[in-house]
């Protein structure tokens, strides 16, 4: 159904139908998975990269001026790159990792290479904000740099963390809509062949509201758990 | 009583370069703190003391001079053989600084995990601790549930867990209100007392020098401008900041007198 010849009350109302939802639950699971797949990878380089940047901060742990400024000089590049780009620039990876260009895997790996800057920067913000007193009375303990990290650095920030993650997540999925564009499948492929190809807008509202859903359970989910531990903590 | 030194400075400098500009935060410093003693100084902000405290356990490094504590000399060790000095140099700060993501109880056996000391032996030792402290019913909650003088607890207990011979304390009772901090130094003079732990005490508190030390230095814009006994220093005092505290103290003194409170 269209806006072209439907009202706005009857595409919403044809866009609640069970017959556009019976077909949607196979792109939701494919958004859902490229969403956590990538987050994961995001999480686990984006960790290390941004633990990497403070550490190695003039001001840090291990400073190393050169280091830090040629990463930090890359990550800029990197998330300069608009994501459509990333993925055209992603495609001849694909190939090398999986074989083919395109598909659900292969936007996987565009999408964590476009969020993995981003997010290692949120992380050393996140991990820049702790008071520079418990590094230093970890330091003075007679901690090495290891446990100062493990045991004092990651745990004392980890309600900005997990904020930062969940920010970094609903980036995820907004850009696995855009790889739908690209043949990865899921929620924005949807959007992309019937709202906008074929004007089913009844399809794209549909698409929408499931997105809009998504957002909020991650948010939600991000604050809960991030305000339970400064709770556990008695910070608030 | 002959007394041995335990801590023995000499000709200590350090300078910082903010902006290009030198800064001689430390210009020279000579002091000797006693076996057993709690020494004091005094100097007002920005007079060097917090430097002059993190290059004792090489916090900051420190330009030139000597630093000698229990007869190690702290600026030829390695960068091991320093974390494991650290376990013996105990640090107690204005703002705490403890860790909110543990307990209580993981605060105090943090440093004893630090240093390896066996798990049996760790729940032994922070329940000896918090006992000495005043802790025993604080061990499962996190610090942001304590006011300010119970966190202070947990910071000495964090800091004399591992049995160190010598304790800084940095403004360890400016944060705190009167009573806190009488209570707290209480807690430190016993701490001394009971086990003859060496502490410097490092403040811009008249009173809390007064309240707990015998002897006590100046420090006056990164020099040692005197020092000796506390009594001396407050009645015939010969340097400007010791002067202007010495007359803040005869101030007080007045108006205690006058309207009969303590501080
Ligand atoms: N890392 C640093 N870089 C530049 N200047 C510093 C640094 N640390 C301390 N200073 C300066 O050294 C002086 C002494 O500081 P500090 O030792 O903290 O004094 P105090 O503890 O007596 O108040 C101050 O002027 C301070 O601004
Ligand atoms: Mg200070």
């Amino acid at each position: 159904m269209s806006l072209l010849d439907s009202s706005l009350w009857e595409v919403i109302k044809a866009s609640l139908s069970p017959d556009i939802w019976k077909d949607l639950w196979g792109p939701i699971g494919e958004t859902l998975y490229m969403t956590v797949v990538s987050s994961l990878i995001m999480l686990v380089f984006g960790l290390l990269i941004g633990i990497l940047l403070t550490v190695t901060n003039p001001d840090g742990l291990v400073p190393l001026k050169a280091s830090y400024t040629v990463s930090g000089w890359i990550i800029n590049c990197l998330r300069s790159l608009p994501q459509m780009i990333m993925i055209i620039l992603m495609i001849p990876v694909a190939r090398l990792i999986f074989g083919k260009a395109y598909g659900t895997n292969a936007c996987i790996i565009a999408i964590a290479a476009s969020c993995i800057p981003m997010y290692a920067r949120i992380v050393e913000s996140s991990l820049l904000e702790i008071e520079k007193g418990k590094i230093e009375a970890a330091q003075a303990i007679g901690s090495n740099n290891l446990s100062i990290v493990f045991k004092i650095l990651l745990p004392e920030t980890l309600p900005s963390l997990i904020r930062g993650f969940t920010v970094s997540v609903i980036s995820v999925l907004s850009m696995t809509a855009l790889a739908g564009m690209f043949g990865a499948g899921g929620i924005g492929d949807i959007a992309v062949r019937y709202g906008y190809q074929r004007f089913q807008h009844d399809r794209l509202f549909a698409c929408v509201y499931i997105l809009i859903i998504l957002v909020q359970l991650i948010q939600g989910i991000g604050n809960l758990v991030s305000k339970q531990i400064l709770k556990t903590r008695n910070l608030i | 009583m002959k007394m041995t030194a335990y801590l023995k400075i000499n000709d200590l400098h350090k300078s910082f370069y903010p902006h290009g500009k030198t800064l001689k935060v430390l210009d020279g410093i000579d002091l000797e703190v006693e076996k057993g003693e709690i020494f004091g100084i005094i100097g007002f902000s920005g007079a060097g003391k917090s430097t002059l405290a993190r290059c004792i356990n090489r916090l900051e490094t420190s330009d030139s001079g000597s630093i000698e504590l229990g007869g190690t000399d702290i600026l030829k060790l390695s960068k091991s053989e320093l974390l494991k000095e650290r376990h013996r140099i105990g640090m107690i700060f204005q703002n705490f600084n403890l860790f909110d993501s543990m307990t209580v109880y993981q605060n105090i056996a943090y440093p004893l995990q630090q240093a390896r000391v066996p798990k049996a032996q760790i729940k032994e030792r922070v329940l000896e601790t918090s006992e000495l402290v005043g802790l025993t019913d604080k061990l499962k909650v996190h610090p942001g549930a304590l006011s300010g003088g119970q966190k202070q607890r947990v910071g000495i207990a964090r800091a004399i867990v591992t049995n160190p011979d010598f304790i800084i304390s940095d403004e360890a009772t400016s944060a705190l209100d009167p009573q806190t901090t009488i209570q707290i130094l209480d807690l430190l003079k016993e701490i001394n007392r009971k086990s003859g732990i060496t502490i410097l005490m490092i403040t811009h508190e008249l009173d809390a020098i007064r309240y707990i030390c015998n002897r006590m230095a100046v420090l006056e814009e990164g020099k040692i401008t005197e020092s000796g006994l506390v009594r001396d220093i407050f009645e015939n005092p010969n340097s400007k900041t010791g002067e202007l505290f010495a007359k803040v103290f005869r101030l007080l003194q007045s108006v205690e007198l006058t309207q009969g409170g303590g501080i």
